[in-house]
């Protein structure tokens, strides 16, 4: 089984955000970045499928050049190879146009199943994978949670996550796209010597222009802002002790639990 | 663009507002009521018409239902292929409606099904989707949407390149249901849909409760619920003393049970489960939408939390800003004493 799993790089989760002057965009210069959380747990998913029915798991990403890092992470947690499409941050904000460049390779390669997260920890739209299954004509399932294939089966079973507990069984044909949940399975660590092989490990990139993706985009960020501060709490200042007795209190005189 | 030029293709977009129907069971879901509230705002402040779209199988008293609010008119699109949900499905059907009537936007409530079906419905249609939005504002005529972007610790105001139909899905909670206006009274039409053509791709199989062995907090009096800002699993028993010190039931927000440190049946929120307690105590959890509306009802939320800015605060009676390996401890400690003297 031929696998794309689709990884984008986020800022750090505890990342102390400040806005670029313009006002479009984090400052991005001083920032770690790491793989987005749910992409994980999809290349860990490719990886298992791999591990168990054999085949191959390519990463593709979209982003600058300083993706680079986060796809060699990729590699070092045991995927093959890398594609790694060069983006301007225009480029990156709209979905529509991420899908439409991810569209290229994965016609390109062919694969079996593409794999990406459910959402950005950025954008948090929740639209790339889907948008990218429309486009290629492929079904596709959302907010995964569990993937099943007999080896020579023509279709998959998989367990969508629903609202309040509840899983939906679906099966479908592939190829397809499924959008992973992060929880599907339980993450690996690169090893040393995966680390070492990450660096030899083929990572292509294709520019901008060579995907012959146009610039219109359906939608797009104008400005970013801190959220209105609408804070609801009285904050308890004080030691924490201080802090402590003011709740207890609270506790024995308004919350009557004590 | 609306204010634009306009745009070639689409120079007859209709004064149109639609929006999608959330029902179940034979009636409306009260999601369709915070639905309506956005599409009537924005209807008011763009001069259009509100249109609702009921999709399904044997909808009649859902579209009864929604026609006796203030709406222009309630389209009935029923199938039999509608009456279990498939993507390939909704969205075929919604395609037929859409491109036809033109409207202006389309809207849907942020939920599960809308994240798996449009966007498909988007590329289907070529048009643009801003998802998940919490608050809208007109810009010269033009509408600005804003969405939550970096785990809720920033804002970004969204637009349209593209023209309409615009597909827009708002947040579940951020446009409250009571500020619809239900009165009125509005003829339902019939929307005819031709679903023979669609491939019979994806099947569903089953329904299955993910949760074994359940807890049920749902009746618990105090919860304290513990979140990524615990760290590391050994951790975990600074807010178990707490809880054993409080006679609380231990909750936890998503990630802890991702990374199996406490069981499925833990999670708090909209994947797992919803509580009411007397006393929800917060402790490391930043408060993102879908672990508050697991726990919204609880009559007080305290949260501990090193970020003054962590949206639960907008959620918490009480907050408390610090590090919670010093909080928690000394608060456990005050509560014993407290139960000493008493
Ligand atoms: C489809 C879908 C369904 C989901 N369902 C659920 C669900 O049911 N339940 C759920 O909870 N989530 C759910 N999520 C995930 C949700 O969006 C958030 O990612 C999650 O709730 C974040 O958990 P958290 O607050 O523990 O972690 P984070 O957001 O990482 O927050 C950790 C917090 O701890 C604080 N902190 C760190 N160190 C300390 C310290 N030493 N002292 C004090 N504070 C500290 C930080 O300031 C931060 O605010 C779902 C997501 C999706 C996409």
């Amino acid at each position: 089984m031929k696998i794309i799993a689709c990884i984008k790089q986020v800022p750090e989760k505890d990342t102390r955000f400040e806005i670029n002057p313009q006002g479009t965009w984090i400052q991005e210069q001083e920032l770690t970045f790491e793989i987005n959380e749910c992409d994980v747990y999809a290349l860990e998913e490719a990886l298992r499928l791999k591990e168990k029915h054999g085949g191959e798991v390519v990463l593709l990403s979209l982003g600058g050049e300083s993706a680079e890092k986060t796809m060699r992470r990729g590699l070092a947690l045991g995927a093959d190879r890398g594609i790694l499409i060069l983006a301007a941050r225009d480029q990156t904000t709209d979905p529509f146009t991420v899908a439409r460049a991810l569209l290229t390779q994965v016609r390109l390669e062919q694969p079996d199943l593409v794999l990406t997260g459910v959402r950005s920890d950025d954008q948090a739209f929740s639209q790339t994978g889907t948008l990218l299954a429309e486009l290629l004509g492929w079904p596709h399932a959302t907010i995964v949670m569990k993937i099943d294939w007999e080896a020579g089966a023509g279709r998959l079973t998989i367990q969508r996550e629903l609202e309040a507990g509840l899983l939906e069984e679906v099966s479908l044909p592939f190829p397809a796209v499924l959008t992973i949940q992060q929880g599907i399975n339980q993450v690996r660590y690169p090893s040393l010597k995966g680390i070492m092989a990450a660096r030899k490990k083929e990572l292509r990139r294709v520019n901008w222009a060579a995907t012959g993706v146009s610039g219109d985009r359906k939608i797009a960020i104008e400005k970013l802002v801190f959220p209105k501060s609408d804070k609801k709490s009285e904050i308890i200042g004080g030691t924490p002790r201080d802090a402590a007795a003011t709740l207890v209190e609270k506790m024995k005189k308004e919350m009557k639990i004590l | 663009m609306q204010l634009g030029a306009p745009h070639p293709e689409r120079w007859n977009v209709s004064d149109l507002i639609l929006f999608l129907v959330e029902h179940g069971g034979g009636r409306t879901r009260p999601l369709t009521w915070e639905c309506l509230a956005f599409v009537q705002g924005l209807a008011l402040e763009l001069s259009r018409k509100v249109i609702g779209v009921v999709l399904g199988n044997n909808i009649d008293s859902v579209c009864a239902e929604v026609a006796a609010a203030k709406v222009q008119e309630i389209w009935k699109v029923s199938a039999p292929e509608l009456e279990t949900y498939n993507p390939d499905c909704f969205s075929a059907a919604l395609c037929q409606i859409i491109k036809p009537a033109e409207p202006y936007a389309f809207a849907f409530a942020h939920t599960y099904r809308t994240i798996d079906f449009a966007p498909k419905l988007a590329a289907a249609l070529n048009v643009g989707f801003i998802s998940d939005i919490t608050r809208y504002r007109i810009d010269g005529g033009r509408p600005v949407f804003t969405k939550s972007v970096f785990h809720d610790k920033l804002a970004a105001e969204v637009s349209f390149c593209a023209a309409p139909p615009h597909l827009l899905s708002i947040q579940i909670g951020s446009f409250p249901g009571d500020a619809a206006q239900r009165e009125g009274r509005a003829p339902v039409q019939e929307k005819p849909v031709n679903l023979a053509g669609v491939p019979d791709r994806r099947r569903m199989l089953q329904i299955i409760q993910a949760m074994k062995n359940q807890v049920d907090l749902s009746r618990a009096q105090i919860i304290v619920a513990v979140g990524r800002g615990i760290g590391k699993q050994e951790n975990l028993k600074v807010a178990q003393e707490l809880a054993a010190a409080l006679g609380a039931e231990i909750g936890a927000s998503r990630p802890i049970v991702d990374m199996e440190w406490l069981p499925r049946d833990r999670q708090i929120g909209s994947s797992g489960q919803t509580v009411a307690p007397r006393v929800y105590f917060a402790i490391g959890i930043s408060g993102a939408i879908q672990h508050i509306v697991g726990m919204k009802n609880s009559a007080f939320v305290v949260a501990i939390n090193k970020d003054p800015n962590a949206p639960i605060f907008k959620v918490a009676n009480y907050g408390i800003v610090g590090d919670l390996f010093e909080v928690v401890p000394a608060l456990t400690q005050a509560v014993k004493q407290q139960k000493g003297n008493g």
